[in-house]
């Protein structure tokens, strides 16, 4: 590719081939130079940096505007998408039959069958660089356990369990266990509260009859030690995508055998910040000009991934029919919805806010019913993993983002009580197909008292929350936006961090504070990952 | 019918088991030096020393009794530190059937109800009125039903809730009549009639006993308090929580909180007397 770029090189520069504008020497110089990145760290940095390069694909001048203000979000994925941003591979499929890609036969027991998965992990793409997904791993390892008991399942699972750790640290990296009960489920919660690691994510899938009240209550205990599980609520996720999906990364519910070809969002707090007007002239015409530039943005990546990069052409997971085209959709996120409603409220002279006012609840519903409406009325190309449209997603967050809040969450510190809280978020979960996050705290009396948390885990799903994740300020844990940093390793960072989106919670931290607000929820943060 | 209504919270993790919908009513025939919660004592004498603290136009005197206006309370509190008596001018008269509207929304996310104080059992009626319209409501039907006391009840009482009330929680301030008296200004002779009468009947969740360094905490009496309510149930629930100045009155806001390893010590004690579920706290 010929670049054409006109300042002087520096002695980095291959001689006339390539000229750096300041900026990207300053980029470059960082990644050379910070000895605090880990070697895959840093490959992974230079990575990004070479791809982006390249130019971006074709966008209109309106779209372009937008993107260089931020208006409108391509996550920093790179100009080339060269691979999807979330894939999920069928590992059901793959165990079954074996690959002849990895020239591995299908496994016959519960040793070859962590080992066939994780030779599996080291060659999963995703916009991380790491698998997102590792699978619903309780339904996976269950067939190669029968007949051992929990205490056998913990001895055998934890050198694999330990390793996913260290050779996956990424905290967007995801399993998902349930809605039924099994020995297995048991022992990986097990292997949770014992071995406190960052990795893997987790998000149990409950489903009212199948999931027993004993287990919530074991999951709700594992939450209390290391801030996991997520509870998700399977009879609204599996409307929308059948019984092949999982949550992967931050909340992204997607298809098992396909995933999200890319994630681009809209800042609604901008789109307001941008509007002149009262609030229909808002829904009439600047709402649907900013969530077209959004579609654009969206569409033009697709096509350069699907019809260019060849990924789907070659990668062995299609080959295999691990992945397929057609399990495909996109993610269209939306972010900052309560400095939108209360810049939109305050116009029009009025003081409420999202969260503690039933109008302004009523306005951010509004919002986001019709953003949900254009986006199922807008096609969008190689999408028929989802009827050929992209799905709604409730961004949250990456670190660059300051003053702004995540997704469609209460912003930090105006969360109302935990009842109030559910009400006002609960009906935005009903359309964001592809995920939606609102983070809630628990004091320390809730340890005591883990059948009140499983009343309210229950209650939420009753009110059709889609995901259901707390936290507890005790435990060394902190939830950065879907995924969790080290109290620890954050003070840590200086001297390097061996998990990547560390550094992403950190940046988040400097920004929102998050670890003084120890007893609140935190805003998020992603940037290269997550979404 | 209608009830005193101090407040509500429509989700407690600390008022029995499980998510509990917590209803406080207003007055108690109890007057204990280390009340968490003294505003909730008596009832507003209407002597309108609040009215004047109040920073909003939120209190008034209207027909020589002080009203409280809701809409356009900030909840800072000023006037219940003004209050010389014990009380609140923030008290809503309800019917049961306004009180269960409070409580339907919330429903799906409970495992039951709590009626806490004050002394709930003081307004025994309201209670019924309330614990049966729970009952006939097929939204809050699978509620359980609870009572947070003092135990300083007796038997009619007690009795007109049997049949509507699943469980009560009796605090019991000390064993010893003497301390008991010196604490509450009232003898423990019901309390302990109290708890024997529920636990026969199956309705005692359990006994709490609040201690306080130097005042009930001899180990001695201890381990008595401890055998006699093994005696009344070899299998009683028994929560121990440590005294916490945190919103005491002036007289008990310099005592003493006990350590964890004093806690212990307690624990230690009861067990030596028989019991043997008990929370530390």
């Amino acid at each position: 590719m010929v670049l054409e770029l006109d300042r002087e090189p520096s002695s980095i520069e291959a001689a006339g081939s390539l000229t750096l504008e300041p900026t990207q020497r300053q980029e470059l110089d960082r990644i050379l130079l910070d000895g605090t990145l880990s070697y895959r760290q840093r490959v992974q940095q230079l990575a990004i940096f070479a791809e982006n390069l390249a130019p971006m694909p074709p966008l209109s001048d309106a779209a372009r505007e937008a993107l260089d203000a931020r208006v409108i979000c391509d996550m920093f994925e790179g100009h080339a998408p060269y691979r999807p941003r979330y894939t999920l591979p069928d590992y059901a499929k793959a165990l079954e039959q074996g690959s002849a890609y990895l020239e591995l036969p299908a496994p016959q027991d519960l040793q070859e069958a962590t080992w066939f998965l994780a030779s599996m992990y080291a060659n999963v793409p995703s916009i991380t660089g790491y698998p997102v997904y590792l699978g619903d791993l309780d339904a996976l390892l269950a067939p190669f356990a029968e007949g051992m008991t929990q205490e056998e399942i913990v001895t055998a699972l934890r050198p694999f369990w330990r390793a996913l750790d260290r050779m996956l640290p990424d905290a967007f990296t995801h399993t998902n266990l349930g809605p039924a009960d099994s020995p297995m489920l048991r022992a990986i919660l097990q292997l949770e509260r014992e071995l406190l690691q960052v990795v893997p994510n987790i998000s149990l899938k409950v489903e009212p009859g199948v999931t027993p009240d004993a287990l919530i209550r074991d999951a709700v205990g594992t939450v209390f030690a290391c801030a996991k599980p997520h509870f998700i609520n399977q009879p609204v996720m599996t409307a929308d995508h059948g019984e092949q999906y999982a949550a992967v990364s931050c909340y992204n519910a997607l298809k098992i055998g396909g995933g999200s070809h890319t994630l681009v969002r809209v800042n609604y707090m901008e789109v307001a910040l941008r509007h002149e007007g009262d609030t229909e002239t808002f829904f009439a015409t600047t709402l649907p000009h900013y969530l077209e530039l959004t579609a654009e943005l969206m569409e033009t990546r697709i096509r350069h991934l699907v019809e260019r990069s060849g990924f789907y052409d070659h990668h062995w997971l299609v080959e295999e029919d691990l992945l397929r085209l057609d399990r495909f959709s996109a993610m269209f996120g939306v972010f900052g919805l309560a400095d939108a409603v209360n810049l939109l409220m305050e116009r029009e002279g009025k003081s409420g806010r999202y969260g503690s006012d039933a109008e302004a609840d009523a306005l951010a519903h509004r919002i986001v019913r019709e953003t949900a409406a254009f986006v199922a009325e807008r096609p969008q190309p190689y999408c028929e993993g989802f009827g050929g449209r992209a799905m709604m997603h409730s961004q949250s967050g990456i670190d660059l983002d300051v003053d702004v809040t995540a997704g469609t969450r209460i912003p930090i510190g105006e969360e109302p009580d935990l009842f109030r809280h559910i009400q006002a978020v609960a009906p935005n979960h009903a359309v964001f197909a592809s995920g939606v996050s609102d983070i809630f705290h628990f004091d320390e009396t809730a340890r005591r008292n883990p059948d009140a948390v499983v009343d309210v885990i229950k209650g939420a799903m009753q009110q059709g929350m889609r995901d259901f994740t707390f936290n507890l300020d005790s435990n060394d844990f902190i939830r950065i936006t879907g995924y969790l940093v080290k109290k620890s390793d954050i003070a840590a960072i200086e001297e390097g961090a061996r998990h990547g989106s560390t550094y992403l919670g950190a940046g988040n931290e400097e920004q929102a504070h998050c670890t003084q607000r120890a007893t609140k929820r935190v805003v998020a943060a992603e940037r290269l990952a997550g979404g | 019918m209608r009830g005193l209504v101090s407040g509500t919270i429509p989700f407690s993790m600390v008022d029995g088991p499980g998510n509990r919908f917590t209803v406080f009513l207003q007055g108690c025939n109890m007057d204990c030096l280390a009340c968490h919660n003294p505003y909730t004592i008596r009832v507003c004498d209407d002597c309108a020393a609040c009215v004047d603290v109040c920073p909003t136009p939120s209190l008034q005197v209207v027909n020589g009794a002080v009203r409280w206006n809701a809409a356009t309370c900030i909840g800072c509190d000023d006037c219940i530190a003004a209050c010389p008596s014990s009380s609140t001018p923030k008290t809503r008269s309800m019917t049961p059937e306004a009180l269960l509207e409070e409580v339907r929304p919330v429903a799906p996310f409970l495992s039951g109800v709590t009626v806490s104080g004050g002394e709930a059992t003081q307004q025994a009626e309201f209670v019924q009125g309330f614990f049966t319209a729970l009952a006939a409501e097929p939204a809050t039907r699978h509620l359980t039903r609870f009572v947070d006391s003092n135990g300083l009840v007796d038997e009619a009482t007690w009795a007109q809730l049997d049949g509507v009330m699943d469980g009560a929680m009796i605090d019991l301030k000390a064993f010893d009549d003497e301390t008991h008296q010196a604490l509450t200004g009232t003898s423990n002779v019901s309390v302990l009639a109290s708890i024997e009468r529920l636990a026969q009947r199956g309705t005692l969740h359990e006994v709490r006993l609040l201690m306080i360094p130097g005042r009930n905490d001899d180990l001695e009496d201890l381990e008595r308090t401890g055998a006699w309510l093994h005696a009344v149930d070899p299998s009683m629930r028994v929560k121990v929580m440590g005294f916490r100045c945190h919103g005491v009155r002036e007289a008990a806001s310099t005592w003493t909180e006990p350590t964890r390893e004093r806690l212990e010590a307690y624990g230690r004690a009861l067990r030596a007397g028989g019991l043997t579920d008990l929370v530390l706290i």
